[in-house]
């Protein structure tokens, strides 16, 4: 079973349910789940597991295309096929390059070749690292190379890596609604959307789950630093029928610990109750066994 | 004219609100919300739509089930894992998965494959109080947002230099990848709006060395600043390391919500209140050092 952590707009507080969660559940589930940060970008999960203990990290390429042109006849078959415009042969300068950032690593010119004069070299894409958490079956970690945009690429291969489990998997998406997004959540089984209650973030909760809907995923909504903001967010969800997993009230308090790094030890008696009512509304998803 | 990019690294530090307060004060500047798939400007700019133009949302394969000899020939070479048998045998498309390379549709020796372009994405040009606004809506889960960027980038770039504008003002998407490559490319300087906690920080130091990568000149507003006094230090420091001047140390209020709510911008809003004041004083010091440089 897996579930995402979305949000559309940043800065909603996903990472901080989706840590959040990682905790409450590997308690009621014996540490048979997984955390799998997928916002490659800008991976935060770890920076709120304190006491978390490396246990592997590889690196990640990406196959890109190099001209031989010593063997290029300049019959700019290649840059015909690439529908990324990233092959330029000019012909009378016996010239034929592959511009790096708009390679897409398809293929298609190493197939287009006739004369053997493409080969592909690795290009690095990231890291994939995993972590045990002291709790919780590990936790997964994609990071984007800076300078990168093949952030879409990364977190395939991310996911690939974290699926060899039958734990629960919770998967932290990247803010947005665009490729990286579905990305992450295509083949989940549940998505969460953490929103807050304030223009932007009611905004962005509907483009996410215009797409969600698109996608035919079941999902349910946190809002997140509830008090902050207006009402139209709560009266969003229930016009549309909209399952309330639950409501996260905003603490200043909460916020300088979240500053620190602290998740754990500066919890409310009411954000407490918050997360064990959305810990049980989710256990109650999982397949009986 | 000078460009700017508003950044931030982490998502919901504020680089809107701090757009949306800069645009009451620039008075002669073009606006272009380049956070293309979670635009949120536009909720506060209040925009009438002058222009509107559809754009690529790139290309999506289809495959014939009636000519396919289901070979697995695409399946195979499919480098982005986007053909999936289905459970009659025949290999389908995942149209969220396709990037348009179109290989399978070339190598397919049945020719069973087509490839369609889709202009699911559209940008605009609208007026609004402030001035000129480039926005884009990208379609939910759709390509092509790092284009898009470039292209509303592009036209706020030419109205700026037809109407002799002394500004273009980007606000910017979270991240680093492809939307926030596109959105840093060629300007004259980035504002980074970092707020003092262990991710703001992290987030904003992978940014600050994409940024550094282009050779493009750095400020920074530190906002929520007294969240955390003690962090607060530490974001200073580096900054400092970072030779990345601090304009503005915005404390933590609820107007800034507040203004949001109202869809108002901060000195509409709140006009009198001190943050507003600094802010018109920030950007002035900020308008000054792109004119100077």
């Amino acid at each position: 079973m897996k579930i995402a952590v979305a949000s559309g707009k940043g800065g909603t507080g996903k990472t901080t349910v989706a840590v959040n969660l990682f905790h409450f559940l590997s308690e009621k589930l014996a540490d048979k789940v997984r955390l799998v940060d997928c916002d490659v970008e800008e991976p935060n999960d770890l920076l709120f597991l304190k006491g978390a203990r490396s246990i592997s990290s590889q690196t990640e390429y990406l196959s890109v295309p190099e001209i031989n042109t010593e063997k290029c006849t300049f019959c700019k078959k290649c840059s015909d096929w690439c529908e990324f415009n990233a092959i330029s042969i000019v012909k009378a300068l016996s010239f034929a390059e592959v511009n790096k950032d708009l390679c897409h690593s398809c293929g298609a010119c190493s197939v287009a070749c006739g004369f053997d004069a493409i080969t592909e070299h690795p290009e690095t894409l990231g890291t994939i690292s995993e972590f045990d958490a002291g709790f919780g079956n590990g936790v997964i970690e994609g990071r984007l190379e800076i300078g990168s945009s093949m952030q879409t690429s990364l977190i395939k291969k991310v996911k690939k890596y974290a699926a060899t489990t039958d734990d629960l998997v919770l998967l932290d998406a990247p803010p947005g609604t665009s490729c990286p997004v579905v990305e992450t959540i295509a083949d989940t089984d549940y998505i969460i959307l953490v929103t807050e209650p304030t223009p932007f973030g009611l905004h962005d909760l509907q483009l996410t789950i215009e797409l969600i809907k698109e996608l035919k995923i079941p999902f349910g909504v946190i809002v997140n630093k509830a008090g902050l903001g207006n009402l139209n967010t709560h009266e969003y969800l229930l016009q549309n029928n909209i399952n309330l997993l639950g409501e996260i009230p905003f603490s200043k308090t909460y916020a300088a610990s979240y500053a620190k790094g602290d998740l754990f030890d500066k919890f409310s008696p009411k954000m407490e109750e918050s997360y064990n009512s959305i810990t049980e509304k989710l256990l109650k998803l999982l397949p009986q066994s | 004219m000078k460009e700017i990019t508003i950044l931030s690294g982490k998502g919901g530090a504020g680089k809107t609100s701090v757009t949306a307060a800069i645009a009451s004060f620039a008075n002669n500047a073009v606006f272009c919300d380049n956070d293309v798939d979670a635009a949120d400007l536009h909720l506060i700019f209040n925009p009438e739509i002058e222009e509107s133009h559809p754009f690529s949302s790139g290309s999506i394969a289809t495959i014939d089930s009636a000519s396919c000899t289901q070979c697995g020939l695409c399946e195979s070479s499919c480098r982005f894992d986007a053909i999936h048998t289905n459970t009659t045998g025949s290999p389908e498309v995942n149209p969220h998965q396709c990037e348009g390379c179109r290989l399978c549709e070339r190598i397919c020796p049945e020719k069973a494959i087509t490839t369609k372009e889709n202009f699911n994405n559209e940008w605009y040009v609208s007026n609004t109080r402030f001035g000129k606004l480039v926005h884009a809506r990208m379609s939910p889960g759709e390509e092509n947002s790092g284009k898009l960027v470039s292209r509303i980038r592009e036209k706020a770039r030419e109205i700026a230099t037809a109407t002799k504008a002394d500004f273009v003002v980007n606000d910017g998407p979270p991240g680093i990848g492809c939307t926030a490559i596109s959105s840093i490319t060629g300007v004259n300087a980035v504002l980074l709006v970092i707020e003092p906690t262990v991710s703001g920080l992290h987030d904003a130091k992978r940014l600050i060395k994409l940024v550094q990568s282009f050779n493009i000149k750095m400020f920074a507003i530190i906002n929520k600043y007294d969240i955390d006094k003690v962090f607060s230090n530490k974001v200073e420091g580096y900054l400092a390391s970072q030779n990345i001047d601090v304009l503005y140390r915005v404390p933590f209020d609820t107007v800034m919500v507040e203004s949001m709510v109202n869809q108002q911008t901060l000195s509409e809003f709140a006009p009198d209140s001190v943050i507003s004041i600094n802010m018109l004083e920030t950007w002035q010091k900020l308008s000054e050092q792109l004119i100077e440089n």
